[in-house]
């Protein structure tokens, strides 16, 4: 049967090319793979090759012919022995469904940028009894907790067994769950953080505890790239069960590189759940629940927290749910809304703005995706005044989103712009003076409250 | 299979040997992945499949040949060059090529494309788009091998241009420290996109790159199935035995362009041509059955079941739906 040879698209933006030269001529027997013509397009010039195999029968566009359009038929194929047709046998192709214009696109407002109706946001279930632990102790009793209930959790990372944690979080946990469950890594964070995504892709779930976050950044394209975006890359098959934690932020005096917040950088990226606890029962409840996500989570915790004490339920099932912010401190005059370590930062504001009588509402987010915007709103309908408070960079800083989502769910009961406060905008300084200027301090806090309220 | 009249004895020269009835079953796998490539290339040509795609031409027996060395269970991860790979896995025609062009029926359901594509129940782990990650990945499917106690082992292929990656070398140095049951098969088809392997490597025996790390390798030709067969099957009976990674260099070539783009100006036509004529590892399995008494009918029948099962795989590609666009919004994040 003769079969049209059409004006090929040799690129994945040519619409129109010319035929340079033709190869072969009428009569020529052809094989796949043996190349027909020359083509120039936007780009370049390009060999066109047959696929399938028959005889040239009928050239339809001349060498020298410009601006062919993709598609329109070039030259006959018959085989052995057919007569050759005048014309092209058929019309030439419709464009596929993809590329007309009525294709179904989506609406460019993605649905989480979208304004939605916002939930209620529900009070917190009380655990009973408390004790004080530090958030050491908490995050360690998180992972033992978890290693002990469900065989597939694991913990891999640097000093992480025989050394019992570069910062003793994982104190005695190679004692209880032994070498094959807690295991030393060489420094090889890409390496290692690859692997143990690669492990989590077949349903294992792997704790990977990176000395500090920082050097994240060799393996970031493993979180982004392969655990991040497999489930959606897959159509929903392979999820990535997998916990990346470790201490973020700055710690002290410990200079530019070994000082930085990851929390906008990995918030960013659709596919993960990024938390932040600030107290021990933060630190517990929810190091749980990230173990037990079926996501990948980016668990940020901070060296300076780590020693801090805190009352934490002693219930042996305590968990957090993940996305649902803490309202810390109740106040009506203005919502300072931060996490981690500024938090406490922010109760030390909010109890010398009380003495001056100005009563500030804390939220601690505790989850920075997703983002518990509901709380957030809710309390801003009643202050009407926001200040946001990090650690890390202002510039598409975690409080750039947390203004935006207040702008779009309560600009009408705003009373007074939104203030960010933030890390300064310079790499960390190493000097004590200069350190302590880079980062926010309570007194910033208090003076940004009394500017607008 | 009996031995006896149907066993081949070699695949010429004194090479390993398959039996006729391997021969010939990966005559077809071969063959399929050819015709499959070159349709998808035409449906390329015709605007259906857009973004980038990468053929496999020449390189079939590499796949092939190690697939006939595994058992179910075996876990598989590559690069964007991926077609191959899925078909040889089991992956039906149909799937991988609706996922190419776009269509809510393909293996991602059209949200992963010709590089991204995946099977749990085939033990397929992608179908990755950046240079060298599916190493370490690779290793991590074999830990978890280890991990469950199995003796199931992982594959993970690269190209040559892949080999320079600082991660593969990482992933030699834990799958080694850890014994893990990983096979790693650089696919040296001398070329990453336009830059020959000599340019890029100044290794030039990458079969020994594992060496630092006590890592056996061997440098296979990769054009020559029962030549790939047995030095899988030697690979698997070592990483079966817990004895740790392998590391294999396939020396292959790929008749196309690097990308469906690429207008491969870095190498001469007479280069393709040659290799073609003279190393085909379809014709080379081809003239062996011939030799051995397959006759030329029976090889059309395969041929013209193959052309059968591809140009359906075209039809549904093109006949099936693009994704809901609801689609846009799902599997971002599993339930909790
Ligand atoms: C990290 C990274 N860098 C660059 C690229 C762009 N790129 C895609 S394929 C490729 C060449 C890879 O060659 P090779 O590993 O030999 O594999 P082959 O294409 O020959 O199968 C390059 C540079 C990429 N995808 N990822
Ligand atoms: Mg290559």
């Amino acid at each position: 049967m003769a079969t049209d040879i059409l004006m090929p698209a040799l690129s994945p933006t040519m619409t129109e090319g010319t035929i340079a030269r033709w190869l072969k001529k009428e009569g020529d027997a052809i094989s796949s793979g043996d190349v027909l013509a020359e083509i120039e397009t936007d780009k370049a010039t390009m060999e066109v090759e047959a696929v399938e195999e028959g005889i040239l029968g009928r050239i339809l566009v001349p060498e020298g012919a410009q601006n062919i359009a993709v598609n329109t038929p070039i030259a006959i194929l018959v085989s052995e022995g057919e007569e050759v047709p005048e014309k092209s046998a058929a019309a030439p192709q419709a464009a596929p469904a993809h590329q007309t214009d009525d294709a179904p696109v989506a609406s460019p407002v993605s649905a989480s940028a979208a304004p939605r109706a916002l939930s209620t946001p529900e009070p917190e279930k009380d655990w009973g009894p408390t004790a004080e632990i530090t958030v050491r102790e908490a995050l360690n009793q998180a992972m033992a907790a978890e290693l002990r209930r469900d065989p597939d959790v694991f913990l891999l990372g640097e000093e992480v067994a025989q050394y019992q944690g570069a910062y003793k979080v994982s104190q005695g946990l190679l004692a209880e769950f032994g070498e094959k469950r807690v295991i030393d890594m060489p420094i090889t964070e890409h390496g290692f953080t690859g692997m143990a995504v690669g492990a989590a892709l077949t349903g294992l779930k792997p704790i990977v505890e990176f000395m500090t976050m920082n050097f994240s950044m060799q393996a970031i394209d493993h979180i982004i790239n392969s655990a991040a975006k497999t489930l959606y890359m897959s159509g929903g098959q392979m999820g990535c069960p997998i916990v990346f934690r470790g201490p973020n932020g700055a710690a002290a005096r410990v200079g530019a590189q070994h000082s930085q917040c990851y929390g906008s950088w990995y918030a960013h990226v659709p596919g993960l759940k990024v938390v932040a606890p600030w107290s021990s029962a933060d630190a517990k409840g929810l190091l749980r629940a990230s173990i037990r996500d079926p996501n990948p989570v980016v668990f940020l915790e901070n060296e300076i927290l780590y020693g801090r004490k805190f009352e934490c339920p002693t219930d042996e099932d305590f968990i957090l749910p993940i996305g649902k912010a803490k309202v810390e401190r109740e106040g009506a005059h203005v919502t300072i809304v931060t996490f981690s370590i500024m938090v406490g930062v922010a109760l030390q504001a909010a109890e010398e703005l009380a003495q001056q009588g100005i009563e500030a509402e804390v939220i601690n987010l505790r989850t920075l995706r997703p983002l518990d915007t509901a709380t957030v709103v809710e309390s801003v309908k009643k202050t009407s005044r926001l200040v946001t408070v990090e650690e890390g960079w202002p510039f598409a800083g975690i409080g750039a989103e947390v203004a935006m989502q207040v702008i779009e769910h309560a600009f009408d009961w705003l009373d007074a712009p939104p203030v960010r406060i933030a890390g300064e905008d310079v790499p960390m300084p190493f000097a004590a003076n200069l350190e302590k200027l880079a980062l926010p301090q309570a007194s910033h806090i208090v003076d940004a409250v009394r500017g607008i309220v | 299979m009996q031995a006896g009249k149907d066993d081949i004895q070699k695949t010429g020269g004194n090479g390993p040997s398959l039996t006729r009835e391997q021969f010939t079953q990966a005559f077809h796998d071969m063959l399929l992945i050819r015709r499959f490539e070159e349709k998808a290339g035409q449906l390329y040509g015709m605007g259906l499949i857009g973004g980038f795609c990468h053929l496999y031409i020449g390189q079939e027996a590499v796949v092939v040949g190690i697939q006939m060395a595994l058992k179910d269970g075996d876990k598989l991860i590559t690069s964007y060059r991926d077609h191959g790979q899925m078909l040889a896995a089991g992956m039906t025609p149909r799937g991988v090529m609706a996922e190419l062009t776009g269509r809510a029926t393909g293996y991602s359901r059209g949200k992963g494309g010709s590089m991204h594509m995946f099977s749990r129940e085939k033990n397929f782990y992608g179908g990755h788009g950046i240079v060298g990650a599916q190493v370490a990945l690779g290793i991590g499917l074999a830990f978890a091998n280890k991990y469950r106690g199995t003796d199931e082992v992982s594959i993970a292929y690269f190209g040559d241009g892949a080999a320079n990656q600082g991660q593969v070398y990482e992933s030699f140095n834990l799958a080694a420290l850890h014994k893990l049951p990983c096979i790693f098969v650089i696919e040296n088809n001398l070329y990453g996109m336009g830059t020959s392997v000599e340019r890029a490597s100044a290794s030039h025996e990458m079969w020994r790159n594992g060496e630092p790390w006590g890592i056996p390798g061997r440098r296979v030709d990769g054009m020559d199935i029962a030549t790939v067969n047995e030095a899988a099957v030697e690979a698997v009976a070592h990483c079966r035995a817990g004895k740790g990674p392998y590391l294999l260099e396939m020396m292959t070539y790929r008749y196309r362009g690097h990308s469906m783009s690429d207008p491969a100006k870095y190498r001469k036509r007479e280069e393709v041509d040659e290799i073609r004529k003279t190393r085909d590892p379809i014709e080379h399995v081809r003239q062996i059955l011939l030799d051995a008494g397959t006759t030329q009918e029976d090889l059309k029948a395969i041929e013209n079941d193959i052309k059968a099962v591809v140009n359906d795989s075209a039809e549904f590609a093109q006949t099936s739906p693009e994704p809901d666009a609801a689609e846009l919004y799902t599997d971002v994040l599993l339930e909790a």
